[in-house]
């Protein structure tokens, strides 16, 4: 198969336009069985790579608009891999465990249409298709969000694409300048990710496009101050949106530093190593504080999405192998537990129609495999080692030493914090005595939410005890990217900083 | 040799996620006790037998070279390259060897100690749980691996503890033992990451630090000890992150014997055997130890002497004997501190097991002051515990008299007398406290009678009489320091005593002890009052010291309003006000531009006039400037 990639990313939409002559009672199957053959060509694409090698697999490239150097140009390597795998896994793991019953066809449709776009981003490696695929994926969510959501559901959707299309747009503008001075060097157009990267500029072009850049991204972590947007968009969208949401989508914008930011403007990405890191700080302290403020489960867990991804903007800013395949690692990690983390906030609100934690406790005693599950998913989510969530955080913690003792010592914090607010709530879920009587009556787990969510615990378990197979060809692409970065520097001070965080590393 | 060590570690996780999920498939309850019981029961005994093969095979061989066994890569990315391997020398297989048999043993009693409580199953998942982890945490051959061990351990303790999780105040304290211990966590593993740059990519094997630490600066080397003993604080309940330990006796009484005694709160002090080449190139951060350890002991002491509850005093007193361990193995006497956590584990273990029919005995009744004369009632428990006690309050043979010598003579030839004078007093308040337990429970008010007296089984008081047997003899493996010459431990050498000296040190050690008694005896052998806050220093000592108290203002209320302030004001009013402001100023311009627009040809003419007169006036001016 020459085109696998061309399969992956469209095979999703195909079938999505196909579905809107399947008959509305299976749509839902025929969603289960098209998401099914997606994560299956998704495996088979890892089964097929090469892991000891760093650069892109699978290449292929189409010439769009010759004339301005827009090509169809896919790849993929070990850093994109695994989240398009993760993409493909959570759709499918979503779709199984959705518990929507108006309009489900339209809900497949849209989810397979948002699948597309998601691995569109992941896999594209020309600026335009990356932005084209980047930007489609508003559109589907904002109908989940819109149509499926809360009693407050379309300020929510409203509020979710304007801040992104705002940020978006800022990038758009940075692109094209980026283009513009590629032509004024090189002559010719090009928006090739991989030309860019050949592109040495000047510091202050880099510092005015990273920031551009910084926009799009950082809106979408969402990095504070820019995070407000997002538990409000968890709070009103539908249980299978917020998983989607927090699993997939906030990635693009982690992924983009290190696809874009880190190669094309490494003099000035290493400049704001600080700025960054003082933001990621107060996302990891302070919003583990205002989720542990929260009353609503879901609030909780949104506010701590954020916190995690503060350690991995960490990570990705350590400028070094361990700090960037944690940080990659930990979007694996972050994606898998917090998705299915809103997926078990869903399953108690779809039996009580409530997410106040008020409403809730000692459901261990009435539903001890559903309290089996989410111990295992919070566990994994305050890093527990032997789970998923550890070997990602740790490796960001040890790379990021190597930029500041000091605030790696106070990002660490993560690891009291996230304990109380996560033991917090877990307590007034699932211990103490009953005190509302329906929940006397509450029934576990039902065999579709089982098939959904045991997957996920076993990949949480197994790549705990063993990351290997993941790190690897990760950890090759990184080591690539960093050597990369090394060369490419021209300040003599981010020369230093990225030879220094490497030291010793074999290249 | 291999496979028997991998296996060691892996039977028990094995059987804990057999037993989970029979536990939890099983929403009918038809699984009887017995199947879980089999399971839970054979696990251990494999692994005990399986140690004791291991010991016997390696301790013929010469210490240094111990035996490895490498499962797998676990983690290989940039300079850090963690393998799951494990270990076992000298140090490990003593550790093996006592926690697989203690285990065992406690695995026993609590089957029966447990059978109607209907988490049955869901008990022994986590009690082969932690025996996994805690094997994991010894045999580890990279502090990475250890501290897994370590975590998990953590995890084990927090299921454990709020076992009962339909009461609240249980779960309180289980989150309180889980985020205390985090804290210490948060101690070790930043003194990882620091121990691992410094490093520069040598290895990260315990072999491959120990070379490494040759070059590393004092002031380096310092900041590590220091880091990892406040992981060692958390998991050992010492000063100033004891508090979680009493609260933890919310826990079935097996779990305090096996969890909260024997085994994992001496991890502190394995760990600080375990880096003990590190601590020896930084002998004050070590005598820091040691004085941590001398208050912690101290101090437990006295919050024991005024307890009621018979677990909480027990709790206490592990603390205090945890605070001698880190005496000694501050001071760099590994060998002697691994040999009291060894005869600990026996006669604390059967205290607390002894407590724990005690309470059975008497429907779930804890309070000291309830009880008496239970000596005629329940005499094979009275003379259990009594071993044990003799055993802790070190009067010879006992094991815990070989053990703690061994300790105080220490701090005594090396020149720490502060330390001593401590250590000694300690000494006298345990041979107290404990035999006000022993006098209140088991002789006082000599007519009491207890009609409804719950029998006790023999699964209950063998186990006690195997301990027993323990705590009496295995301080004659201390005998000419043959304890400590085996572990073969880098120790710190102290001046050799004269002959005299030694006896008596010996006497005085005696003495004291005596003393304790007399004075426990004196005040509580008849007709015992309950502890009273009439003066101040008694209410001082009854509350704690009010740390407790101190704590959840310093921290806990501090954090929560702070949290709460982030979130209605920092995220609700401002962040999202400043947005609000924008968006409102936008919406604003919007209505004030669309007001141009008004529809009226009037207003229209006037922007037509308006502007080609601007635009000539711009032509003219340009035209000009040529």
């Amino acid at each position: 198969m020459d085109h696998i990639l061309t399969i992956l990313v469209f095979f999703p939409a195909f079938a999505g336009l196909l579905g809107f002559v399947v008959d509305k009672g299976s749509a839902r199957a025929y969603g289960i069985a098209v998401a099914t053959i997606e994560l299956f060509i998704a495996l088979w694409l890892w089964m097929s790579f090469d892991g000891s090698n760093g650069g892109m697999q699978f290449v292929e490239m189409l010439p769009l608009v010759p004339d301005f150097g827009i090509s169809y140009y896919l790849g993929v390597d070990g850093i994109s891999l695994f989240i398009v795998i993760m993409a493909a896994l959570m759709t499918l793991v979503g779709m199984i465990s959705m518990s929507i019953e108006k309009d489900v066809k339209n809900m497949i449709i849209s989810l397979l249409f948002l699948e597309m776009t998601m691995v569109g981003v992941f896999v594209a490696l020309d600026a335009i298709v990356f932005y084209l695929f980047w930007e489609l994926s508003l559109v589907p969510m904002l109908y989940i969000i819109g149509a499926w959501g809360g009693p407050r559901r379309v300020y929510a959707a409203v509020k979710f694409f304007l801040y992104t299309f705002l940020g978006s747009l800022i990038m758009l503008v940075g692109m094209l300048f980026l283009a513009y001075l590629y032509h004024d060097v090189t002559g010719t157009w090009s928006f090739a990710i991989t030309d860019w990267y050949a592109l040495v500029l000047p510091m202050e072009y880099q510092v005015w496009l990273f920031i551009a850049f910084f926009m799009g991204f950082a809106i979408k972590v969402p990095m504070f101050p820019f995070h407000t947007w997002l538990p409000y968009a968890h709070g009103q969208a539908p249980t299978i949106g917020s998983v989607i949401l927090a699993a997939v989508l906030l990635k693009m914008g982690t992924y983009g530093f290190v696809r874009f930011s880190l190669p094309i403007f490494p003099d000035a990405s290493v400049m704001m190593i600080t700025p960054i890191a003082i933001l990621s700080l107060i996302m990891v302290v302070y919003t583990a504080m205002v989720a542990y403020a929260q009353k609503d489960i879901k609030q909780v867990i949104a506010y701590s999405s954020v916190s995690h991804m503060g350690i991995i903007m960490l990570g990705v800013f350590a400028m070094n192998a361990e700090g960037i395949s944690g940080s990659i690692f930990l979007m694996l990690s972050h994606g898998i537990v917090s998705g299915a983390l809103f997926m078990l906030v869903g399953v108690i609100y779809d039996r009580l129609h409530t997410k106040e934690l008020d409403n809730f406790g000692g459901l261990a005693a009435v539903m001890p495999k559903y309290a089996t599950i989410f111990g295992i998913m919070l566990m994994a989510s305050v890093g527990l080692p032997l789970t998923i969530g550890f070997v990602g955080e740790f490796l960001v913690l040890l790379g990021f030493y190597k930029v500041s003792p000091m605030m790696t010592i106070v990002a660490g914090l993560t690891i009291i914090i996230g304990a109380i607010y996560m033991l917090s709530i877990y307590k007034r879920t699932f211990f103490g005595p009953i005190t509302h009587d329906e929940n006397k009556k509450l029934k576990d787990l039902n065999s579709k939410e089982i098939v959904s969510l045991v997957p996920l615990v076993m990949i949480v378990i197994w790549l705990g005890i063993y990351p290997k197979p993941v790190l690897e060809p990760i950890d090759n692409s990184v080591k690539a990217l960093v050597s990369f970065m090394e060369k490419k520097a021209q300040t003599q001070e981010a020369k230093d900083i990225i030879v220094s965080t490497n030291a010793g590393e074999d290249k | 040799m291999e496979a028997l060590l991998s296996l060691i570690v892996i039977l028990p996780f094995l059987s804990a996620t057999i037993l989970g999920l029979s536990y939890l498939v099983d929403s009918k309850k038809n699984l009887s006790n017995t199947y879980y019981a089999t399971i839970a029961l054979t696990t251990p005994a494999i692994v005990t037998l399986l140690s004791f093969v291991l010991v016997f095979k390696m301790s013929t061989m010469p210490h240094d070279t111990p035996l490895y066994a490498h499962l797998f890569d676990w983690v290989k990315v940039g300079q850090l390259h963690i393998e799951m391997r494990f270990m076992l020398d000298r140090l490990s297989m003593i550790m093996i060897g006592f926690i697989t048999f203690i285990g065992t043993l406690i695995h026993i009693y609590a089957v029966e100690y447990m059978q109607s409580d209907e988490g049955f199953g869901k008990f022994f998942a986590y009690f082969n749980f932690f025996l996994g982890s805690m094997l994991l945490l010894v045999v580890a051959s990279n502090p990475i691996i250890m501290f897994i061990g370590w975590e998990l351990v953590g995890l084990a303790s927090y299921l454990l503890i709020g076992f009962y999780h339909k009461v609240s105040s249980n779960i309180t304290a289980a989150n309180k033992a889980f985020i205390v211990n985090r804290v210490g966590d948060f101690g070790f593993i930043v003194a990882l990451g620091v121990l691992f740059i410094a490093l520069e990519g040598q290895g990260f094997s315990f072999e491959a630090i120990e070379q490494g630490i040759g070059g590393l600066s004092h002031s380096t080397l310092s900041f590590v000890g220091a880091l990892l003993f406040v992981g060692a604080m958390g998991k050992s309940a010492q000063i100033p992150l004891y508090v979680w330990l009493p609260d933890a006796m919310a826990g079935p009484t097996p779990v305090s014997a096996l969890i909260h005694a024997a085994t994992m709160v001496t991890a502190g002090v394995y760990m600080v055997a375990r880096f003990g080449f590190l601590y020896n190139e930084i002998p004050h951060i070590g005598e820091f130890i040691a004085y941590i350890g001398a208050f912690s002991a101290l101090i437990a002491a006295l919050m024991a002497s005024f307890e009621r509850d018979i677990k909480k005093i027990l709790a206490y007193s592990t603390m205090s004997q945890l605070g001698y361990m880190f005496i000694a193995v501050g001071l760099g006497a590994y060998g002697a501190g691994i040999f009291h956590l060894f005869t600990h584990a026996f006669f604390k273990a059967l205290l607390f097991m002894g407590a724990g029919a005690v309470i059975i005995a008497l429907h779930h009744e804890q309070d000291i002051f309830k009880m008496g004369n239970l000596r005629k009632v329940l005499p094979q428990t009275f003379i259990a515990m009594l071993i044990a006690t003799l055993a802790i309050t070190s009067i010879p043979p006992f094991a815990g008299f070989f053990s703690k010598e061994a300790i105080i003579n220490h701090a005594f030839l090396s020149g720490h007398y502060t330390l001593w004078i401590i250590a000694m007093t300690t000494a006298f308040l345990t041979a107290y406290y404990m035999f006000r337990l022993i006098f209140v429970v088991f002789f006082a008010h000599s007519t009491k009678t207890y009609p409804h007296l719950i029998p006790l089984g023999k699964m209950i008081i063998y186990p006690l009489i195997v301990l027993a047997i323990g705590s009496a003899t295995v301080g004659f493996l201390g005998i000419e320091h043959g304890f400590a010459h085996f572990v073969a431990l880098p120790d710190r050498a102290t001046p050799a005593p004269t002959h005299l000296l030694e006896y008596g040190l010996m006497g005085l050690n005696i003495l004291v002890a005596l003393g304790g008694i007399a004075l426990a005896y004196r005040l509580f052998g008849t007709n015992p009052e309950p502890p009273k806050a009439n003066i101040p220093i008694k209410a001082l000592f009854i509350h704690k010291f009010y740390v407790d108290a101190l704590y959840n203002r310093l921290f806990v209320d501090t954090l929560r309003s702070l949290s709460i302030f982030f979130d209605r004001v920092v995220d609700g009013a401002v962040i999202d006000g400043i947005l609000g402001l924008l968006t409102g100023g936008y919406k604003d311009l919007g209505a004030k531009l669309a007001s141009f627009q008004n529809g009226t040809v009037k207003t229209y003419a006037t922007y037509v006039i308006l502007s080609v007169s601007l635009m000539s006036l711009a032509l003219i001016y340009l035209l000009e400037a040529q």
